[in-house]
């Protein structure tokens, strides 16, 4: 085993990890830790693939801003640990769990064999950079990016109806 | 052995880098520039940490950083509480360490040592931990408080990027250095409201909503602020920023450096950042999250002992960085002053021996430099603290809303259009362009300005129709009329 790999498998398991407490802790307050945990781990595996610029992005919008909303509207809500999870038969656990673990199985199938022999990420140095980023960006996608900026303003524009009826 | 090559043997490094870099000039009987290959070194230094493992001088890096952050923090609160007092017209702390004498005579350290006596006493203190918090993440959250406070400095270059200093700092010279700023300082607010959540305590509550809602309130104007800087320098990294400011005056006056405080846009970006940076590091006037008169001590209010401590410690930190961060984007960094000593030694030669040598104090100095810069941040900080009083909620999310974040976003369009008409046209088409956009700017925000006050001072009136269901003609209107 390469030192890269341990490295990966490091913060691959934490994210994992993180991953099932997001699912497994009652506390929904507890579940966004998990989440913000997940995120943050992510972003350090997309560091080590030279994907800087992802990986900033990521702690910058999904850890800094997303889950901040997340968290302050579990705290404005108070939310407690819902009543719902007794609802659940011995089953339907059983059930849930075979499914789950079966998924799992097929993906690993899928992913583990034929990436297994790769033992340090293969592209380029400044394949993640920002200037890359940007150049693709606005060369090569240019179109859908504009359009994904139409459809975040009209998004914008809506919530702002929503809540306020008297502009 | 000549000089020389008792300069560049392992023991020469003892020597002071001043001391070498001058007999090095007078070896070579030349004097070197800035901008050139190579700056003159303490090789012997240089040659023994480049042969260190990369990961050991990263380690120096961080250790470099983070040590000096800890030790500084007793002396800024120190400094915080004796500013205050002179402030406010009294004295502060000056007692702790005086030894009187049987004479009368006083002997003292200006309360120098006060801090320590606090951290005492705070360290002694009983740690109280109340029965109804969530103990796990009543726990974690100081260390959340802490930590981004300690990792925001992660890409300051606190010395020039050339020679030994280079090798020093910033501990990671990424591409994404301000993006890293951004983000880090992003985290902050988990420590605030994940305290606030797991004290159980409705006053902390509020303080981490609070908390959360101005950071999230903030950021967006500090971001668009920096990407200001970033469109004028062409890189989000951070070493970048610095050379880029070491050039000349608006490209005319090659002595002054650009510092983007002096540039019109800049000096723009430069006040909505400062009025950002307080507002994300929860300090007066917008220290909403813990108004004492309000709702206790906010977040912290259920925190004794140490864990208290390490949220004071953790604001001090921040503070003291964000003042870094400030001076790097805006402030020409590590230069004591905006003067390029180096050219103007070329262009004065009379005088050129002088200007060398403040040239060559410049470089070796300038972690002294920036350090200036950085207690000038905390100092204005203070001095913010003693004058103005803290702002209201409303007032809070207006300026964030709705001054500062229209600013930024003009002062984005206008440097789009000023570097977009300096390519196409050259320097005065940039210019006229970016002076039109400004106005155009400036026109459509204050007739948006204008139109909003305009509504503010009329009736908002909502109708409210109840209805209960036995027949239309029974209803009963309720108009309520909202004043402000």
């Amino acid at each position: 085993m390469t030192s890269n790999q341990l490295v990966f498998l490091m913060l691959a398991g934490l994210a994992a990890l993180a991953a099932v407490g997001v699912v497994a802790f009652p506390s929904p307050v507890r579940s966004a830790i998990s989440l913000v945990i997940n995120f943050f781990i992510l972003a350090f595996v997309y560091f080590t693939l030279g994907a800087q610029m992802l990986g900033i992005t990521q702690i910058l919008v999904y850890t800094g801003a997303i889950m901040v909303l997340f968290l302050f509207v579990i705290m404005l809500l108070n939310l407690g640990a819902p009543d719902a999870k007794a609802k659940v038969s011995g089953w339907q656990t059983a059930v849930a769990v075979a499914l789950g673990f079966g998924l799992f199985g097929i993906v690993a199938g899928q992913v583990i064999l034929p990436l297994s022999s790769f033992t340090q990420p293969r592209s380029a140095i400044d394949y993640g950079s920002p200037q890359a980023i940007g150049q693709t960006l606005f060369t090569g996608y240019v179109w859908p990016f504009e359009i994904t900026s139409v459809l975040l303003l009209v998004g914008i524009v809506g919530s702002i109806l929503l809540a306020k009826r008297r502009i | 052995m000549t000089p020389r090559e008792l300069y560049t043997s392992p023991r020469g490094g003892e020597k002071s880098w001043v001391g070498n870099a001058f007999l090095f000039r007078n070896v070579e009987g030349q004097v070197r520039r800035r901008g050139g290959s190579q700056r003159v070194q303490s090789r012997g230094r240089m040659e023994f940490l480049q042969s260190l493992h990369p990961a050991v001088l990263a380690l120096i890096r961080v250790l470099l950083l983070v040590l000096p952050l800890l030790m500084l923090v007793p002396g800024l609160i120190w400094w915080e509480r004796r500013l205050l007092s002179w402030m406010q017209d009294r004295i502060g702390p000056n007692r702790t360490g005086t030894i009187t004498l049987k004479s009368g005579k006083r002997i003292g350290t200006f309360g120098l040592l006060q801090p320590i006596a606090d951290g005492v006493k705070l360290f002694f203190k009983e740690d109280i931990t109340p029965k109804s918090v969530d103990r796990v993440i009543y726990f974690i959250a100081p260390g959340l408080a802490l930590f981004p406070a300690f990792a925001l400095g992660g890409t300051l270059p606190w010395g020039p990027p050339t020679g030994l200093w280079g090798l020093l700092t910033p501990v990671a010279n990424i591409d994404i250095g301000i993006l890293y700023v951004l983000a880090i300082s992003s985290l902050g607010v988990y420590g605030v409201v994940l305290a606030g959540y797991a004290s159980n305590n409705k006053y902390s509550l509020i303080g981490g909503l609070r908390s959360s809602a101005q950071l999230i309130s903030y950021e967006l104007a500090m971001g668009v602020s920096l990407a200001c800087v970033v469109m004028a320098t062409g890189s989000l990294r951070m070493t970048d920023m610095v050379f880029e400011q070491q050039k000349a005056l608006w490209g005319v006056v090659p002595w002054i450096q650009n510092w983007f405080i002096f540039t019109p846009f800049g000096f723009v970006s430069f006040v909505i950042f400062l009025i950002c940076m307080i507002a994300e590091t929860n300090r007066a006037p917008f220290d909403l999250p813990e108004a004492e008169n309000e709702i206790i001590a906010g977040y912290h209010t259920e925190y004794s002992s140490m864990k208290f401590a390490v949220f004071f410690m953790g604001e001090y930190a921040s503070m003291f960085v964000f003042g870094g961060i400030i001076s790097t984007v805006f402030l020409g960094g590590y230069n004591l002053m905006p003067i390029n000593w180096a050219i103007l030694a070329q262009d004065l030669p009379a005088a050129a021996g002088l200007f060398n040598f403040l040239d060559q104090a410049n470089y070796t100095l300038a972690p002294l430099g920036f350090l200036l810069k950085c207690v000038m941040g905390i100092s204005f900080y203070i001095w913010l603290r003693a004058t103005l009083p803290r702002l209201r909620y409303d007032q809070l999310m207006a300026l964030g809303w709705k001054v500062l974040l229209p600013c930024a976003v003009a002062n984005f369009i206008v440097v789009a259009i000023w570097i977009m008409a300096t390519s196409l046209y050259g320097v005065l088409g940039g210019l006229i362009a970016g002076g039109i956009a400004f106005l155009i700017c400036g026109v459509l925000y204050l007739n948006v300005m204008a139109a909003t006050r305009g509504q503010r001072s009329s009736l908002e009136k909502r109708t409210l129709v109840l209805t209960d269901g036995i027949g239309t003609d029974q209803r009963n209107q309720v108009e309520l009329v909202e004043t402000r």
